[in-house]
């Protein structure tokens, strides 16, 4: 998962190039999807697969685990839901509403969480997640238990009509493109490399003269930020934001399809966001307990295979055939 | 001071027929006395639980997030001996720990055994999962709504104190906690088998090469703390239902209380979990909107303050 790359000039150009083509091929099949696909669940695995990617930001490549990223994603949903349904927010500003949201709470969560490190980090993402939980039941504008209903999805930018399935899935396969190369984007600038430095070693990041504190505080906030990108996203396409996106177990659901896709890859959590919405979508018209194989999974996972299906591939003989094993 | 009963408090003049009552702050002493109670048995659900999960944590290194669904087996141990078997309460409250910790003892021999040199973090990742399918597993059987389990016929009804009536089981569940705290105290603290425990936390290394079976210890100390949160749960099942859930938002309580406390004594998690138990009774009485979050706040506030915790001893 974590092999520095040490190949020579060659296998690296084979490496950029079978990835271009495995990321073409991606492309091309989800503009092609939604005509052979029901394009809501396809709006879901895309929500998701960004939301994924946005808290492997933090788990990956800055080695942080947070336990309370739900807030960030259900508080986003929950104000881009109000913004455009009671303030008549247009679309897009409902959810740059979601995304300024989201961050702000990434910057007073991840204030008091990085203070400690480890299980504590988690434990205290969790706590005060949990926390804003609580806020949100009894607050008046979630509507309590009922949550948001009939938010309605606009016209972006005054005149394309959202309304329209197909309009609405490619509005959201942009702006999920845009967050997973933003993604990307950080962690391959030097910024993401010091957070990686970070995830390896953290003293020596600070013998170095890091501010430690300050990346990581800077990886949270952009984490929590595009977190609210997914959950403002997700409130359009469902037209709802309720507690289920708040609550604890979806953060535990991120996590979940984090590590089942491979933690510090970029393919990884795509892979395991849509996976897991898959077999979500499909248990629920068995009658099967959904948490029950969620728990499975987990297990499993953390068992058998940590690195995930992405990081197992990479470290496969295939993968290094491929040229692919340099990039982790 | 005496002050008329405000219009909120009406029932409690025909209650106890006062015209004024006695008011502590604006609230009538019963309810400020009520609240106080309501916490402390809280602050026991608390203290036993979060003493578990620091026992488990010291030796282990394994944040127990399971903990909060082996304190529902507790309660559903007991419910179901007692509506399969006819096992009374007594018994219950000895067979439902014993037989939550077994299984804990199986889970950290087969699975979790073989996470202790990874990061901790998957031990967290583990035990959540565990919980999560225990916990939907049962719900799968059982539904959500709350089975009730009959008070034991020896604790039921309750004791006029002058100022307020005392169910009594809720009096000895405050009782029975406090003995079931201090008595893991002193088997840590004064027998040879919890300088084991202690040393092997200190050292493990060194203790192993001393002769001690240290694996076992630690086998010995998830079984003894996934015991802990199944007597906590057969104690709650007379007071709370017993629901599948009844123990998944409890933990992340009890998460924020070991924050507070920090991990560095058994004593401190005691503490802790009695203290904040009583102030987030407290809260219900002064402002119950935040009663609900008050933990939280204070753990945020400890975090500023005091990151390694009130006896926390790491940084």
């Amino acid at each position: 998962m974590t092999e520095i790359a040490t190949t020579p000039e060659t296998q690296h150009r084979t490496s950029n190039r079978v990835q271009l083509a495995l990321v073409g091929i991606l492309l091309i099949g989800l503009v092609i999807a939604p005509f052979t696909l029901y394009p809501v669940f396809l709006m879901k695995v895309l929500c998701f697969a960004l939301f994924a990617s946005a808290f492997n930001l933090l788990l990956g490549f800055t080695g942080l685990l947070s336990f309370g990223h739900a807030a960030f994603f259900g508080g986003a949903a929950y104000f881009t839901a109000y913004a455009v349904k009671e303030w008549n927010f247009p679309p897009e500003a409902g959810i740059l509403l979601g995304v300024v949201g989201a961050s702000l709470m990434g910057l007073v969560i991840g204030f008091f969480a990085i203070r400690r490190q480890g299980i504590y980090f988690a434990m205290i993402t969790l706590a005060l997640s949990q926390m804003f939980f609580f806020f949100c039941l009894q607050a008046e504008f979630t509507r309590g238990e009922d949550g948001l209903q009939g938010v309605p999805r606009g016209h972006l930018l005054g005149f394309i009509d959202l309304s329209d399935p197909l309009n609405m899935y490619f509005f959201v396969l942009v702006v999920f493109i845009a967050g997973v190369f933003a993604v990307w984007r950080i962690v391959n600038s030097p910024f993401g490399m010091i957070l990686r430095s970070i995830r390896e070693n953290e003293d020596r990041a600070i013998s170095l003269g890091y501010s430690v504190n300050l990346y990581k505080l800077a990886a949270f906030v952009m984490s929590a930020g595009l977190a609210g990108l997914a959950g403002g996203l997700k409130a359009l396409v469902f037209q709802f934001a309720t507690l289920t996106d708040v609550a604890w177990q979806m953060s535990g659901e991120v996590i979940l399809m984090t590590l089942l896709g491979g933690i510090g890859t970029i393919f990884g959590p795509i892979f395991g966001g849509a996976f897991i919405v898959t077999v979500q979508n499909y248990l629920s018209t068995t009658g099967f307990p959904v948490t029950v194989l969620t728990g499975l999974i987990f297990i499993v996972c953390v068992l058998l295979f940590r690195r995930g299906v992405v990081g197992e591939f990479n470290a496969s003989r295939l993968a290094k055939k491929l040229g692919l094993r340099s990039r982790s | 001071m005496f002050r008329t009963c405000p219009r909120r408090w009406a029932r409690c003049k025909t209650l106890w027929g006062y015209d004024a009552v006695i008011m502590i702050f604006g609230i009538p002493i019963q309810a400020f006395l009520g609240q106080l109670l309501i916490g402390l048995i809280n602050g026991s659900f608390y203290a036993v639980l979060s003493l578990g999960l620091a026992i488990i944590f010291g030796l282990l290194r394994v944040i127990n997030f399971a903990h909060g669904a082996q304190y529902m087996m507790g309660a559903f141990v007991g419910f179901l001996l007692l509506s399969w078997f006819g096992v009374n309460y007594w018994l219950a409250l000895l067979l439902a720990p014993v037989v939550v910790g077994i299984t804990g003892i199986a889970i950290e021999r087969f699975a979790l055994r073989r996470l202790y040199n990874l990061d901790h973090l998957y031990g967290l990742l583990f035990t959540f999962g565990l919980a999560l399918v225990i916990e939907g597993g049962f719900r799968y059987f059982y539904g959500t709504s709350g089975q009730p389990y009959e008070t034991p016929k020896l604790l039921s009804g309750g004791v006029n104190l002058g100022f307020m009536y005392l169910p009594i089981y809720r009096g000895w569940v405050v009782v029975a906690s406090l003995i079931v705290c201090i008595g893991t105290w002193l088997l840590i603290e004064k027998t040879k088998l919890g300088a084991y425990l202690r040393a092997a936390t200190e050292n493990p290394k060194l203790v192993q090469s001393f002769g001690i079976n240290v694996p076992f210890l630690l086998t010995l100390t998830y079984g003894l703390g996934a015991g802990l949160a199944a007597f906590a749960g057969i104690m709650a099942a007379p007071i709370y239902q017993v629901s599948p859930l009844m123990g998944s938002n409890l933990i992340i309580v009890v998460f924020a209380i070991v924050v507070v406390g920090g991990m560095g004594s058994i004593m401190g998690a005691i503490v802790t979990g009695y203290m904040l138990g009583i102030l987030e009774g407290l809260t219900k009485v002064f402002y119950p909107e935040a009663s609900n979050i008050v933990i939280f706040v204070i753990m945020a506030i400890v975090l500023l303050v005091r990151p390694a915790g009130l006896f926390g001893r790491d940084v």
